[in-house]
């Protein structure tokens, strides 16, 4: 996926996509993709796939069809939605200020489908949520999106009906600038990185209905408490036990979905695939990441290479060098490279558990490749962070009074004792005694120089959200004319997760005034990390300081923050609000945003 | 509220120097609905232009039971004041009284507001949006609401099932052989799910036991579901239906437990009390300690079941997950009857106590 800035200077098609994915149509087998190396699955790799150039389209008249395809990324061939037979979708290169027609034929036996421009200004109803903008298309229609961009920078667009997004319905979107860039790139890549299993995604929600902890195999064992008494002594580690017992939780739940399940993919490419991005010794490389995963937050690093970031979501941000990030799913970053002195980097991504990794190489040629290096230890999740440090943990959580945690963080625990500490949020009454409320946070930040769970103290500079600044001054200007605090929670045995208590199924829209500037506070009461996207209009970050300081099309939240954002509601409409983990909004994350005059 | 007198009131003067020497014009009254804004119009304008409070959040004051009626400040001297390290985070003015004050006399012409930590200076909010908002056409009001069908969004279902086979096994005991089973299943929501369990065991070729139940749960605290149905005993001779009235869930420290009580057609009264744990030895290779203990209230011989505890297990099962569906098991189970329970079977040419070794298979669908 590699494509040079000046038109005609030609890097060479390569062999961009190490899977196959053939259409059915064209009769074709995938015998002869012998499968190498399959334990564990997350290094599988389909063997000698076509080379073939990524499909870019960049006119302003596009013709997309959605259908379903064959893949192999494992060693076995299964069902995958594509667009146009591509899977990621094809590359979309527009500029801005252009009226773009998009016209989206679906293929697929017996499925309505939609398309969703992830974190693109638009008309409600060219915002692609079936039941929302519009009625989603029917098997052998099309819809015709029409809408004029109004923006420029790395966006994506993936399928809003059901599971699709997870079947393969997803590709990048790019947007060039009318005035140039505040930077300069001599070449450019789009990385996209996604998630891809084997089993039909609807299969996948049921089993984590069934039996949410199915790929957590990194629990604490006995010989694990052993280690622990011998080193932090018989009383810490019982009450560190005790602790988690009470809570009837682990510490080990990371992600609900790991490696046991999926494969992670680069550009459409399993690590064995080794996707390669070329370049020239010295250019300046823009590199375009996307998460397109639908469960998965990628940490990626290249060794041997710095990154400077200089866009987040498709906004420009003040530039900052680090050697490290935290991809939300659906978030969007613009890192800057500068390749000298090796022939060949890797890009690395592991997933936020460690359980497996998504790789490609940047090098000078093709059939080149860096060490891969080995994963990071698992992190283990602490009090601290699932904000019940009640402000005086020190040192994890040995020690504690746990008296407050009698009964377990379960809903029914009164929490009004903890009143008198500033960071105790105040639970919505909802919450109470909500059989789908497993926990509540005591002690909320917004830990915006936080670079997270199993990123502190790596050594490494990490990305954080308090060290990217939007690169111009808060467009609207005006203070919040009023506050809508909502709280993020969940069950993680039922795989049960909602906003305040309340399924998306049983909640009422939350309205806005056409024209306000509100704010939206987020709270996380669950353990795991959430990232919340409001469709149709920009979620713009505060400091700790409420002061404007992010413009984001998703707002990531990780265990124990409390996190605020400004949002000015100019585009009128019914509008999706939700976990971009695409299980926990199905499992009901979700709100209906309706902005009315 | 417990904050001492003293505290509110050095607070409260505070806050309203703050309100007295700003110019009006910087200040955000925001959080201030319901101040009177008697206070800063009646002030003379102080000479204080450079700073800047429009950042500060009075949001959360609270000086609802101050009287202030009585107040006379005329000799007040604040020249010195260091306002440094003020925090009114948590004040609360809502029902203050100030239309009594006289603050013609006070002196604020020397203070220095420099230390307050305000910095750095920023220019009001603008009350209109840099941005203009756009105005709204017919065009948008039709493509912000376009007609939906009802049911256009699909959505992931809702009603789920898992049926576990938690012991499907073989044992060998010191007094015969045969094999018991234990299941459970449910089907419904998040909430609401219908539940179905069954036990029983088999040995020299013959049931012995069997029991089938069907239930209503629902969940009524993150961890716990009351259920209410019927049971069924299947014996070769004598099968009883029961009504069942349990609590099923996950106790503190992850015990599995479940507590059903019975009331039989002749106004008998039974219960089961059934704890298990998972003790990891590693990720898959699990032991799992259970301990089921039955009681009943009533003497019935021809049941064999005297009144109190009837019979304890216990069993220890270590299970290797092949995967997390299937996992094969070899364990140790021990029996025990106990009181005339343990008397009528042992008329009957039964044993009160066994131990069995088992092996079997736990899997889920």
């Amino acid at each position: 996926m590699s494509f040079p800035k000046t038109p005609g200077t030609g890097t060479p098609p390569m062999p961009s996509r190490r899977l196959f994915v053939q259409g059915v149509a064209a009769g074709g087998v995938v015998a002869g993709l012998a499968a190498t190396g399959l334990s564990p699955r997350a290094f599988a790799a389909a063997g000698p796939g076509l080379a073939g150039a990524p499909q870019v389209l960049s006119s302003h008249d596009v013709q997309l069809s959605i259908g379903e395809s064959l893949a192999n990324f494992t060693g076995r061939t299964r069902p995958a939605i594509t667009v146009n037979g591509s899977l990621p979708a094809p590359i979309l290169r527009w500029r801005e200020g252009q009226t773009v027609n998009i016209r989206v034929a679906n293929t697929l036996q017996g499925h309505p489908t939609s398309i969703h421009w992830h974190g693109l200004l638009l008309p409600a109803n060219m915002d692609g949520v079936p039941g929302l903008s519009f009625n989603g298309i029917a098997p052998g229609e099309a819809y015709q999106y029409r809408f004029t961009l109004k923006q420029s920078g790395t966006y994506w667009y993936h399928s809003h009906s059901l599971f699709q997004e997870q079947a393969g319905l997803y590709g990048a979107l790019i947007i060039d600038p009318l005035e140039p860039a505040p930077y300069h790139a001599d070449r450019e890549h789009v990385i996209l990185l996604s998630d891809w299993t084997d089993l039909d995604p609807g299969a996948l929600f049921r089993r984590m209905k069934k039996l949410a902890e199915h790929d957590n195999y990194y629990k604490r064992t006995l010989p694990d408490f052993l280690r622990d008494v011998r080193k932090d002594g018989w009383a810490a580690a019982t009450a560190d036990r005790g602790m988690w017992g009470r809570m009837r939780m682990t510490p080990t739940d990371i992600s609900d979905i790991n490696a046991h399940t999926y494969t992670y993919l680069l550009n459409g490419t399993a690590p064995a695939g080794n996707w390669t991005g070329l370049f020239r010794s010295g250019e300046k490389v823009l590199l375009r990441f996307v998460n397109g995963g639908s469960m998965t937050y990628f940490d990626v690093r290249i060794p041997g290479l710095k990154m400077t970031v200089v866009a987040a979501d498709g906004q420009y941000i003040h530039p900052v060098s680090i050697d490290e990030f935290r991809i939300a799913p659906a978030e969007t970053f613009d890192v800057i490279v500068e390749p000298s002195g090796q022939d060949a980097y890797t890009i690395f991504c592991q997933d936020m558990g460690r359980t497996g990794y998504a790789a490609g190489t940047l090098a000078v040629r093709h059939g080149l490749q860096a060490p891969i290096p080995a994963r990071d230890p698992r992190p283990l999740l602490t009090m601290s962070d699932m904000g019940h440090d009640m402000g005086h943990a020190t040192n994890g959580m040995a020690g504690h009074d746990m008296k407050g945690m009698e009964g377990g963080c379960g809903a029914s625990m009164g929490h009004g004792a903890h009143g008198a500490d500033p960071k105790a949020p105040r639970h919505p009454a909802s919450e109470q005694g909500n059989p789908l409320v497993d926990m509540q946070s005591m002690a909320t930040e917004p830990k915006l120089e936080d670079p997270g769970i199993g990123l502190r103290d790596n050594g490494r500079n990490v990305l954080t959200y308090g060290a990217m600044r939007s690169l111009f001054d808060d467009p609207d200007g005006r203070d919040p004319g009023r506050e809508v605090e909502l709280h993020l929670t969940g069950h993680m045995e039922k795989f049960s997760w909602s906003f305040d208590g309340i399924p998306f199924a049983s909640a009422e829209p939350l309205r806005l005034n056409y024209g306000e500037r509100m704010r939206i506070v987020l709270v996380n009461d669950t353990m795991m990390q959430h990232p919340i996207h409001l469709h149709g209009v920009w979620s713009d970050l505060e400091n700790a300081d409420g002061e404007f300081h992010l413009r984001k099309h998703t707002i990531d939240m990780p265990p124990g923050t409390r996190r605020t954002y400004r949002v000015r509601a100019d585009a009128l409409g019914r509008w999706a609000y939700h976990c971009h983990l695409l299980y926990h909004m199905e499992a009901g994350m979700m709100r209906e945003v309706r902005i009315e005059e | 509220m417990s904050r001492s007198p003293l505290t509110v009131l050095s607070a409260l003067s505070a806050g309203l120097l703050l309100a007295l020497s700003a110019p009006a014009w910087a200040q955000s009254h925001a959080g201030h609905s319901t101040m009177p804004t008697t206070t800063t119009t009646d002030a003379p304008p102080a000479d204080d232009g450079s700073v800047d409070h429009s950042r500060m959040d009075h949001s959360t004051m609270d000086h609802g039971s101050t009287d202030h009626s009585q107040m006379d400040h005329s000799t007040m001297d604040h020249g010195s004041a260091d306002h440094s390290q003020m925090d009114h985070s948590t004040m609360d003015h809502g029902s203050t009284d100030h239309s009594q004050m006289d603050h013609s006399t006070m002196g604020h012409s020397t203070m220095d507001h420099a230390a307050m930590g305000h910095t750095p200076p920023k220019p009001p909010a603008p009350i209109e949006p840099l941005e203009p908002i756009p105005a709204v056409t017919a065009a948008d009001r039709l493509a912000a609401f376009p007609p939906i069908d009802h049911g256009a969004m699909e959505h992931a279902p809702e009603i789920h099932s898992l049926l576990l086979v938690n012991r499907l096994e073989h044992w060998d005991g010191q007094h015969g052989t045969g094999q018991a089973w234990e299941a459970s299943g449910w089907v419904g929501g998040n909430i609401h799910r219908l539940w179905v369990r069954s036990e029983g065991e088999r040995s020299d070729g013959r049931t012995g036991s069997a029991d089938l139940e069907v239930m209503y749960g629902r969940s009524v605290s993150p961890w716990w579901d009351v259920l209410v149905g019927v049971k069924q005993d299947f014996r070769p001779a004598d099968s009883r239906t029961w009504a069942a009235f349990g609590i099923q869930g996950l106790a503190p420290y992850k015990f599995e437990t479940s507590a059903t009580a019975y009331l039989g057609e002749g106004g008998q009264l039974a219960a089961t009390v059934e704890v298990e744990y998972e003790l990891l030895l590693t990720n898959r290779l699990i032991l799992q300690p259970l301990l089921e203990a039955t009681f009943s209230a009533n003497d019935e011989p021809s049941y064999r079941n005297g009144a109190g505890l009837n019979k304890v297990e216990a069993g220890l099962r270590l299970r290797y997950e092949f995967s997390r569906r299937f996992a094969p098991y070899i364990g140790i189970s021990h029996e025990r009857l106990f009181g005339d329970t343990a008397d009528y079977h042992e008329a009957a040419g039964e044993r009160a106590r066994d131990t069995r070794w088992v092996a079997g298979v736990r899997v889920w669908f």
